[in-house]
């Protein structure tokens, strides 16, 4: 079974997050890169289909930045094959143009099935899972929290809100999109990253892929400050009879 | 088990023609204990480093001396018995309890060397994916951003701009210092740490000295990382760090850590990174007759003796002398000091593995600490190795003795006797 894992570069929150010149985006100059957290996921699970399965692992990533280090630490991991998808990306692509990239790349690859995050922490949109499974015209799930496989067919828990659970099945070729492994992403040790760095090779794709962006942003902005906090004080008998002529106050407690 | 043992002294022998033929102290047969699977042992004792774990003889010296042992069922006579049982210590949280603390090693007769077994070992373990999650979390801090805290390396000399005095970064700098201050991370993001941080850059000022600091561009050295069994981890610190060191000029190193003295000394010539390196309180002690003292510190001071300025490089005056120059100050020392001082519990990673050690340890090891420099008498327990200072001030609350016993930097007695930050 061939697994394919796509995977995107997100800011890393560990550094302040600046908005450019434009107001619509991201300073990039001040960003340093990892992987969305759902990716990691995708990846774990995938790794984890392989070895109870066989088969193979490809990760599938966009060259939006630093995403080597992010490559070669699934290949440490166990992926297979790394793939990079190269062009003019230093600016990051949006959910629609992503998926247009990753399938004009799968076109020209074996795949069984498409493990992606469920979204990304940049955009929170998850669409890129859809809008990939819609151009490879193969069946999609979302939020799906583990995946077994038997033949051609594919059994996935996937969850409702509310905490509803739901049992899939879905013919393969699919593409699923990753809420959580089955257990949590695997630690890669460094010396085994350093060999992988020494040894094994990314690959380079150029896949011709025309897409828009599919949404505009018309400005980005930091959450603007609501009105101060009022702290009560004095004795808990003085506290609670503020807040209860406070709730009065505002409605929330009638009568 | 086989068959019972039976005794096989002879009624007559004779050696070379001569009788002697006698009462024999009682020998038997050879010992069950080869009767053992000793499958578990040879697998330790067969790993590149470990050899020696195989030496044990079960003397049971270590047992005393080991500071884990005194908080939990361990020590590393336990440790190799229960390997020699059949436990497989890749998989036991034996594994992860040693602090790397070196007093079974100077006690030892056998010269069991836990400080290259735990790494040998616990590199496999890595390697096999079975470290703490929380010990992974600051490998993986580690390798992102330079730091075990996770905090960013872009803002890893900032603590300076609040120093009070002038500190250069080398970067901006670029020209030859005498000093290249290698500050570490606990030092660089810690509150506490940065706290002795300023204080030490305000000693350093008020000698003169010509020095210098790596800024955004030093990373850790790595040391606690290795002996926590990420090697991988630590070549690639110690090649970062010994390039960005070998761009600039300067005599000599100064760190902070005790740790990172122990990494500069022993680990980076192999990796072709030669300097003369000194921790503060050994580039101090010389200097202290210049220290422009203006106050007197009316302290009984204790001084805790990290194991890896101490035990691993045999540094135990140099702490004192500093401290005894000064003035008003008294220095008294706890039962376990010098060579055998008791380990504060953060080295060898335990200081990423506290929700781990917590579920095998009765207390941590900081608590038993500060309880023996309240025994003292000590109103101030004096440090000199960064991991202390947070490690020993949560302890003094979880003890009680909040009020009793103050935890202070070396760098921040000196600072206050100065006359320079906080009274």
């Amino acid at each position: 079974m061939n697994i394919v894992v796509t995977v995107k570069q997100v800011p890393d929150l560990v550094e302040d997050l600046e908005i450019d010149q434009s107001g619509k985006a991201l300073d990039r100059d001040w960003l340093k890169f990892k992987i969305n957290e759902f990716d990691e996921h995708a990846l774990e699970e995938a790794l984890l289909l392989k070895e109870a399965h066989g088969g193979t692992v490809t990760v599938l990533a966009v060259d939006t930045g630093e995403v080597d280090e992010t490559l070669y630490t699934a290949l440490a991991k166990g992926a297979d094959r790394a793939v990079k998808i190269v062009g003019d990306f230093a600016a990051g692509v949006t959910s629609h143009q992503a998926a247009a990239l990753f399938a004009a790349a799968l076109k020209e690859m074996d795949y069984d099935l498409v493990l992606t995050g469920v979204q990304a922490v940049d955009d929170l949109d998850g669409q890129v899972g859809p809008l990939l499974a819609a151009a490879l015209r193969v069946p999609h799930v979302s939020v799906v929290t583990g995946v077994d496989v038997d033949g051609r067919v594919a059994t996935v828990r996937k969850e409702y809100a509310g905490g509803v659970m739901a049992e899939i099945e879905v013919d393969l070729p699919a593409v699923l999109g990753i809420q959580a492994a089955k257990q949590p992403p695997r630690y890669a040790p460094v010396s085994r990253v350093r060999q992988v760095m020494r040894t094994a090779r990314i690959e380079e794709v150029e896949p011709s892929a025309a897409a828009d962006a599919g949404v505009e942003v018309r400005r980005l902005f930091k959450p603007e400050g609501g009105r101060q906090a009022e702290i009560i004080e004095g004795s808990p008998e003085e506290v609670a009879d503020r807040l209860v002529a406070l709730f009065r106050e505002k409605g929330i407690l009638k009568g | 088990m086989t068959t019972k043992a039976k005794a096989i002294e002879k009624e007559k022998a004779v050696v070379d023609g001569i009788d002697v033929s006698g009462h024999w102290t009682r020998v038997f047969e050879q010992r069950v204990i080869w009767d053992y699977d000793l499958a578990a042992l040879d697998r330790v004792r067969g790993i590149e480093g470990a050899e020696s774990f195989g030496y044990c003889y079960q003397c049971a010296k270590c047992t005393p001396v080991c500071p884990v042992g005194a908080v939990a069922d361990f020590s590393p006579r336990r440790v190799f018995r229960r390997v020699q049982l059949g436990s497989d210590l890749l998989e036991s949280p034996d594994l992860w309890l040693c602090t790397t603390c070196a007093n079974c090693l100077r006690v030892c007769p056998k010269q069991v060397n836990m400080i290259e077994i735990m790494p040998a070992v616990r590199e496999q373990a890595v390697l096999e994916g079975n470290a703490p999650a929380e010990l992974q979390k600051a490998f993986e801090n580690t390798f992102r951003y330079g730091n075990p805290l996770g905090e960013p390396a872009r803002k890893r000399g900032e603590w300076a701009k609040e120093a009070g005095v002038p500190v250069r970064v080398m970067a901006e700098y670029r020209q030859p210092v005498d000093v290249l201050w290698f500050v570490e991370c606990y030092p660089s993001y810690h509150p506490r740490g940065k706290d002795a941080s300023r204080a030490l850059a305000r000693v350093f000022h008020a000698l003169g000295v010509d020095f210098g600091i790596l800024g955004h561009e030093e990373k850790c050295s790595g040391d606690s990382q290795r002996l926590a069994g990420e090697k991988g981890l630590f070549e690639m610190l110690a090649e970062q760090n010994i390039a960005t060191l070998k761009k600039y000029k300067f005599n000599r190193i100064v760190v902070t850590d005790p740790h990172a003295l122990n990494g500069f000394r022993k680990e980076y010539p192999k990796y072709g990174g030669e300097f003369e390196v000194l921790h503060y309180t050994q580039f101090l002690a010389p200097l202290v007759d210049r220290l422009p003292f203006s106050r007197k510190l009316d302290y009984t001071v204790t001084f805790h003796d990290p194991c890896y300025l101490g035990r691993h490089n045999g540094e135990y005056e140099a702490p004192r002398q500093v401290l005894r120059a000064i003035p008003g100050l008294r220095l008294v020392e706890m039962a376990h000091c010098r060579e055998n001082s008791y380990c504060c519990g953060g080295g060898g990673g335990g200081m990423w593995m506290d929700g781990f050690t917590r579920d095998h340890m009765a207390e941590r090891l900081s608590e038993r600490r500060v309880c023996e420099a309240v025994e003292a008498g000590a109103d101030v327990l004096a440090v000199a190795c960064p991991y202390e200072v947070s490690r020993f001030e949560d302890a003094v609350k979880a003890t009680g003795n909040e009020g009793r016993l103050a935890v202070r930097d070396i760098a921040e007695l000196l600072d206050e006797a100065l006359g320079g930050g906080a009274a």
